[in-house]
């Protein structure tokens, strides 16, 4: 890997030019991404963390103003509603999602290797947040929506789902589940796919039924990537906006204004980049923090394989 | 060409284990039951799409549970493309504006094939740099690089906002392309673990025929990492299409619009009651369809990608 193991027949001398060529042809190659990685991620992020300490509107210059955005933060009823929500809204969509994530992936794994089938669980993940929105908006319609009828037939009195305080974060939870259950399952079938067989293959000899080799082999073995999935999934879940945005737009009464959603709110609403900045600060933390407890909790990086 | 090798490699040992497998037990009807309500749940919104965009809007309220659409018509895709006149339009439920649907594709295409070109070369490019030149200092830049990916991009989106405002890039195809345009640490850690499986071999060869330390890049390492350049291109082509949440920023007027945030304006500005659900689905639908058919044309590709080979 090193340019030891590299040019070591060629000798001292031409190793040393062959580096300062490497050199040279490193900085071209590197100008472009170095730049954007700059410019787009290394410096947005020291500025978003300034602008936290801000008090900014976009038009006059940003004034130094201390931790007065985290004490309003701490303080705002709205802010704490909106973590609220988020929070409620990423452990159904995550609960719900993994759960059935998984079922699919066993089923997959035990019925079937086709390409088609995983296609078909995967296509609503290529469809954007925007068309599925306005599609659930559609299907899940007071009036005319196909979903209030199925309920009609059965019986039931229609439901406002995306109207109602009560049912519009599960609803947009559960619209959310549709979108990204396929790739999830598909992570944890490719999980699947990487445990060696032979252990399988002994239980049942021993024995062992369905439901016993799942509890006792294949959950402790896939551990490690449920754990891999949880973070990146839980991570995806808290960012939640464009569905919301499309949807309810934060209603009814604040009961779907998640934390994004408000954080976009008061940047382009009210043009308070500073507190808008502060929160996703508070969201960063508190995205830093899941992600350290989750490794910790299900010990990420060991394996029961070794 | 491989793969298919592969496959049929794999048919010909599976066939035994198969055939014994195949037997119906009672736990396989009800696990096959329920993959096929996963895949009826999964493929239901799609038809209802369909099924939605070819209906007229009077029809869609006097039969709101037909299962085929109602008062069959080719109405809504003619009214998204603006190849309907108003009369007609009012006459089957739409609000008789124009959309400026070519513009919105236009603009959408333009935006993910530069983002997806540009970052696809530039990532490439430095995870050359990372993975077959030697310098000084390499592996500790590359580190610094990969705790990019530490970093939501949601975080940076708000003082990316401020500095494309600031560069007066606002309302500019550019300005929705340049954040995402130069690289992403994913990427450039994704194409370093390829380029070191190319032999190193196979390089020196190369530059003992007289071909330079670039062109070993150009004639050596990129074709030979052709599949995953392919298929991070196929991902990185999807996900531009489909992001909402920065162009909603950036862009505020047809000039700049994408498709996405067009859909979510022509929702906003639909009235409460008698919304043009075919119009809107028929939208919805073309907004859609490239993805679709990408997805149908490297199905395979993208559905094997998917692991955690390169923790994706």
């Amino acid at each position: 890997m090193s340019s030891s193991t590299n040019y070591r027949s060629l000798g001292a001398a031409k190793r040393s030019r062959a580096s300062k060529q490497d050199l040279r042809l490193a900085i071209i190659f590197l100008t472009p991404a170095a730049i954007g990685f700059m410019v787009f991620l290394v410096w947005p992020t020291l500025r978003g963390i300034w602008l936290s300490f801000t008090s900014y509107n976009l038009l006059t210059p940003a004034e130094f103003v201390g931790f007065a955005n985290y004490e309003r933060m701490l303080g705002d009823p709205v802010f704490w509603n909106s973590m609220k929500v988020t929070v409620e809204y990423v452990v159904i969509n995550i609960g719900l999602q993994t759960a059935i994530a998984l079922i699919i992936a066993l089923l997959m794994h035990r019925l079937t290797q086709s390409t088609l089938l995983r296609g078909i669980v995967l296509m609503p993940y290529l469809v954007s947040n925007v068309v599925t929105a306005i599609v659930f908006l559609w299907v899940l319609d007071v009036q005319f929506g196909v979903a209030n009828q199925v309920l009609e037939w059965i019986g039931v009195d229609k439901i406002g789902f995306l109207s109602s305080e009560t049912w519009a974060i599960p609803t947009i939870a559960l619209i959310n589940v549709w979108r990204h259950v396929g790739y999830t399952a598909l992570l944890i079938f490719a999980g699947l796919q990487m445990l060696p067989n032979d252990v399988f293959e002994a239980a049942k000899l021993d024995g062992a039924g369905e439901f016993r080799s799942f509890f006792s082999i294949t959950m402790p073995l896939l551990r490690p990537i449920m754990a891999l999935v949880l973070i990146m999934t839980v991570i995806g879940s808290f960012q939640v906006f464009d569905t919301v945005a499309v949807t309810t737009g934060g209603g009814p009464a604040n009961a779907t204004n998640v934390l994004q959603l408000y954080i976009y709110d008061v940047a382009f609403g009210r043009f308070q980049f500073g507190y808008a900045s502060a929160m996703s600060v508070a969201l960063l933390l508190v995205l830093g923090i899941i992600t350290f407890i989750q490794f910790r909790l299900t010990r990420a990086g060991s394996s029961d394989m070794n | 060409m491989t793969t298919t090798a592969a496959r049929r490699v794999e048919a010909n040992i599976e066939p035994k284990p198969t055939k014994t497998r195949r037997r119906l037990s009672p736990g396989r009807i009800v696990a096959w039951a329920i993959m096929i309500l996963v895949i009826i749940v999964t493929l239901f919104p799609f038809y209802w799409m369909l099924r939605t965009a070819l209906s007229t809007n009077p029809g869609l309220q006097a039969n709101p549970d037909s299962w085929l659409p109602p008062e069959f018509t080719f109405g809504a895709f003619e009214r998204v493309f603006g190849l309907q006149d108003t009369e007609q339009a009012i006459a089957e439920g739409g609000s008789g504006t124009q959309l400026n649907f070519w513009r919105y594709l236009l603009n959408s295409v333009f935006v993910s094939t530069l983002i997806t070109v540009c970052q696809l070369a530039f990532s490439a490019m430095a995870a050359f740099a990372f993975s077959r030149l030697n310098w000084p200092g390499r592996d500790k830049v590359f580190a610094i690089f990969i705790g990019g990916l530490m970093v939501p991009s949601i975080f940076t989106l708000l003082p990316n906002f401020v500095l494309i405002k600031q560069l007066g890039l606002i309302d500019n195809l550019l300005g929705i392309a340049l954040p995402t345009m130069f690289m992403t640490p994913f990427a450039v850690f994704f194409f370093r673990q390829f380029f070191l499986n190319v032999p190193k071999e196979i390089e020196e060869a190369a530059l003992l025929d007289g071909v330079s330390k670039m062109g070993t890049f150009f004639r050596v390492v990129l074709p030979m990492s052709s599949s995953p350049l392919a298929t991070l291109g196929i991902l990185t082509y999807i996900s531009s299409w489909n992001d909402y949440f920065w162009p909603l920023m950036v862009s505020y007027t047809d000039s700049s619009r994408v498709l996405t945030v067009a859909l979510g304006v022509f929702r906003s500005q639909s009235p409460q009651s008698g919304t043009d659900w075919a119009g809107l689905m028929a939208a919805t639908l073309v907004a859609a369809l490239p993805m679709i058919l990408l997805f149908g044309v490297f199905a395979k590709r993208i559905v094997n990608s998917i692991g955690f080979s390169g923790i994706k």
